[in-house]
C-alpha cells in the first residue's frame, strides 16, 4: 500500500471516530500549546525586562544610604542621611570605571500651574543624572552647569506631568509652583514608560539638586549636603562587580567605617536585578516545560490506550485486510500512521492554540510577539515522535495477529 | 484422473493440521490428499468440527499445515514466510465470507479497491478495475453506496467483486449464503456458476446440501479426513431461480 493511500485510509478511520480522536489528541494539544506559549511568553517577557533595564539605564549601580545601627537598633535601608554630593564627586573622580555619579534627592510634591494641580514626585538632580539614566530632553533644554550649582529655579517635566498640567500645550517658558516655590519650565523629558517595578517613570519633575534640597524636599537643614541616593553609571565594558567592590571600599573609607563593621550604605546592581528577573522567568519556563512534558507523556499514553482499543475493536477488519493481501508490515504501518496522524493533528491544533495564547498575552502585556519558528517545528516533530512511540506497541500487536483468529473475531 | 491432461491447480498430500490447546492436541486435519483442477466448481461439506474450515484456511494461505505439502499452481506454499503468504493471498486467492466482511465506512468501490491497494496498483487502474468488477456482479449503479445502504445480497456481490478483482487462481467461499434468504442465495449461486463457466475455479465450503447441489464435485469431510469425493451433474442455479420466481 502506498504511503499516501495509507494516510488517506488513516484519516478516514480517524474521522469515523471523530469525538474519540479529538479527546485522544487533547493531551498532545495541551502539551504543544504549553510549549509554544511558554517560549513566546518567556521571550516576550525577557525582551520587556531588557527594555525596562535599558530604560532605567544600563550598567547602573545605585548607592542608597542605610544599614546603620543606632544604639543597637538596626534601622532599615534609606533611613540614614550618610550619603552626600561629595561622595558622588569622589566616586566619579577616584574610580576610573565610573562614567557618571548622580546624587539625587526626591520627595512627593504638589505642583500647581494656573488652575491645574497635580501630585507627583520631584527629583533634585545634577547633570550626571541625564547621563546615568540615559535620558534626553525631548523639547526645550537641559539644566545649565550654572543652574545646578547655584540653585536656579528651573524645572524639567515628564510626559505624564505635561499631560496632566498642560494637556499637551507647549509648557516651555510656563511658570509652575512647587511647594509655593516658583519654577520656570525649561523642557520636557522624552517618554520612559513603566519601570520594571510598575512605576510610571514619566510622572516626575526634575529640579536642580541644590534648589530641590534647600527649598523643596529638603527636610534636614543641618545635613543639607546629604542625598537620597547616588546613581552610578559604569563605563561600557568595565566589570560591574569589580567596580562595585571599588565603590564599597571608597565609601567605607570616606565614611570612616572600621573593619568588621557594617556598611552604612547599600549598593544595588541592575545586573543583579536582571539576573533575579531572569531566574524567575527561568523557573516559570521550567514549570511550563514540565507541564508540557507531562501532558505529552500523558497524551502519548492516551494515544497508546486508544490505539490498543482500536486494534481490539477492528480485529476483524485486520483479519479481512490480511485475507485480501495485507502483509504484517502493511498492518503495522496502518496503525502507526494512524497514531502518528492523530498526534500530528493534535500538534497542529496545539501550535495554533499556543500561538493564540502568545498573541493574546503579547497584546495584553504590551510586549513584542516573538514566536520562534524553530520551536514550532520542534513541537510539530516532537508530537509526531510521541505518535510513533505510543503507536508502536499497538501496531506491533495488530501486525502479529493470526489471520484465522482475527477473522473469527466478533 | 490419470487421463486428465489439465494440471492440478491445487495439490495437497498428507495434509495435517494439529493445534496444541494447552495440554490437549486437537487434530483438525489428519492426512488429506486430493487435487483440484483449474476451472472446477467444488463444494466442501461436513459437519462442524470435521476439518472443512481448517482445510479452507490452509487452501487460502491463512493457515499453514503442520505436516504434508500444499502446492498451489505447482508452488509449495505450505512453508512460505508470512510476507510471501500475504502476497499469495493477494494474487491467487479471492475470499468470500458468510458475513461479507466489508469495511463499513468505505463505499462499494473502495471495498473492491482494497486488494489492489495491497497489490500496489496505481489509483487510476484500481478505479477502472473496481468499476469493471462491480459491473460484472451487477452493481454498476451501486458503486458509491456504503455497505449499510445495500441489501445482504448486494453486499455479498460487492464481496465477490472484491474477491475477483485481482484475477485470482481460485475463489474460496466460506458459507457464502449462510446469512442470506433462499432467493438471494440462489442469486449468489447463479453468479458463482456464471463465473465458473467463464473459467474461475470456485471452492465453496458449506453444510447445506442445497448449496452443494450447484457444484460439479462434492468433497465430504469427517474427523479431519475426506470420507467421500464425488462428481455430480450440477443443478442450474439460474433455472432454479426462474422456477422460484414462477412459484412465487
Amino acid at each position: 500500500m502506498s504511503f499516501l493511500d495509507a494516510i488517506l485510509s488513516s484519516l478516514s478511520a480517524i474521522r469515523a471516530h471523530a469525538l474519540r480522536s479529538v479527546l485522544t489528541m487533547l493531551g498532545i494539544v495541551i502539551g504543544v500549546a504549553a510549549v509554544i506559549a511558554m517560549v513566546a511568553v518567556g521571550n516576550g517577557a525577557r525582551e520587556r525586562v531588557n527594555a525596562q533595564i535599558q530604560s532605567l539605564g544600563a550598567n547602573l549601580i545605585i548607592v542608597i544610604p542605610g544599614n546603620i545601627t543606632q544604639g543597637g537598633a538596626r534601622l532599615g535601608t534609606g533611613n540614614a542621611s550618610t550619603l552626600t554630593d561629595a561622595d558622588a564627586q569622589a566616586l566619579k573622580t577616584e574610580i576610573p570605571a565610573v562614567q557618571a555619579a548622580a546624587p539625587l534627592v526626591r520627595g512627593g510634591v504638589q505642583v500647581v500651574s494656573g488652575g491645574q494641580n497635580w501630585a507627583t514626585s520631584a527629583i533634585g538632580v545634577d547633570l550626571d543624572y541625564f547621563v546615568a539614566r540615559d535620558w534626553a530632553v525631548e523639547r526645550g533644554r537641559e539644566f545649565s552647569e550654572e543652574e545646578t550649582r547655584r540653585g536656579g529655579q528651573v524645572a524639567l517635566i515628564g510626559q505624564t506631568v505635561l499631560r496632566e498640567l498642560f494637556g499637551g500645550n507647549d509648557p516651555v517658558g510656563a511658570q509652575i509652583r512647587v511647594r509655593n516655590v516658583p519654577f520656570e519650565v525649561i523642557g520636557v523629558m522624552s517618554p520612559k514608560g513603566q519601570s520594571m517595578f510598575g512605576q510610571d517613570q514619566d510622572d516626575v519633575i526634575l529640579l536642580p539638586l541644590q534648589t530641590a534640597r534647600q527649598r523643596v524636599v529638603g527636610t534636614n537643614r543641618a545635613k543639607n549636603r546629604s542625598v537620597n541616593q547616588i546613581m552610578v553609571k559604569i563605563r561600557e565594558g568595565e566589570d560591574l562587580s569589580a567596580a562595585e567592590e571599588e565603590m564599597r571600599r571608597l565609601l567605607r573609607q570616606r565614611h570612616r567605617i572600621q573593619d568588621g563593621r557594617d556598611d552604612d550604605f547599600s549598593l544595588r546592581n541592575m545586573a543583579e536585578i536582571q539576573a533575579t528577573r531572569e531566574e524567575s522567568a527561568r523557573t516559570m519556563a521550567m514549570l511550563l516545560l514540565s507541564v508540557a512534558a507531562v501532558s505529552l507523556v500523558v497524551g502519548g499514553i492516551g494515544i497508546m490506550n486508544i490505539m490498543l482499543v482500536s486494534v481490539t475493536e477492528r480485529t476483524k477488519e485486520i483479519g479481512l485486510r490480511m485475507a485480501v493481501g495485507a502483509r504484517p508490515l502493511d498492518v503495522m504501518g496502518q496503525f502507526l500512521i494512524e497514531a502518528t496522524t492523530i498526534a500530528l493533528i493534535g500538534g497542529i491544533i496545539g501550535i495554533a492554540a499556543g500561538m493564540g495564547i502568545a498573541i493574546i498575552t503579547a497584546m495584553k502585556a504590551g510586549w513584542p510577539l516573538l514566536i520562534d519558528p524553530l520551536v514550532v517545528v520542534t513541537a510539530f516533530v516532537f508530537s509526531g515522535l510521541v505518535g510513533i512511540v505510543s503507536g508502536f506497541y499497538p501496531a506491533f500487536r495488530a501486525a502479529r495477529l493470526d489471520p484465522v483468529e482475527a477473522l473469527r473475531a466478533a | 484422473m490419470a487421463a486428465d491432461i489439465s494440471p492440478a491447480l491445487i495439490a495437497v498430500e498428507n495434509l495435517e493440521r494439529i493445534y496444541q490447546m494447552g495440554e490437549e492436541r486437537v487434530v483438525a486435519l489428519a492426512g488429506v490428499t486430493t487435487e483440484i483442477r483449474q476451472g472446477s466448481f467444488v463444494a466442501v461439506m461436513g459437519p462442524s468440527g470435521s476439518g472443512k474450515s481448517t482445510f479452507m484456511n490452509v487452501l487460502g494461505c491463512l493457515d499453514q499445515p503442520s505436516a504434508g505439502s500444499y502446492r498451489l499452481k505447482g508452488v509449495d506454499v505450505g512453508r512460505l514466510p508470512p510476507t510471501e503468504l500475504a502476497r499469495t493471498r493477494n494474487r491467487e486467492i479471492g475470499f468470500v465470507f458468510q458475513q461479507f466482511n466489508l469495511l463499513q465506512r468505505v463505499d462499494a468501490l473502495g471495498n473492491v479497491e482494497l486488494p489492489m491497494l495491497y497489490a500496489g496498483l496505481p489509483k487510476r487502474e484500481r478505479r477502472a478495475r473496481a468499476e469493471a468488477a462491480l459491473a460484472r456482479v451487477g452493481l454498476a449503479d451501486r458503486m458509491r453506496h456504503l455497505p449499510l445502504q445495500l441489501s445482504g445480497g448486494q453486499q455479498q456481490r460487492v464481496a465477490i467483486a472484491r474477491a475477483l478483482v485481482n484475477r485470482p487462481a481460485c475463489l474460496l467461499a466460506d458459507e457464502p449464503t449462510g446469512a442470506l434468504d433462499s432467493r438471494t442465495s440462489l442469486d449468489i449461486m447463479a453468479l458463482f456458476q456464471a463465473l465458473n463457466r467463464e473459467g474461475v475455479t470456485v471452492i465453496v465450503v458449506t453444510h447445506e446440501s442445497e448449496v452443494a447441489a450447484f457444484a460439479s464435485r462434492v468433497i465430504r469431510f469427517r474427523d479431519g479426513k475426506i470420507v467421500s469425493d464425488t462428481e455430480q451433474a450440477p443443478r442450474d442455479a439460474a433455472l432454479a431461480l426462474a422456477e422460484w420466481s414462477e412459484a412465487a
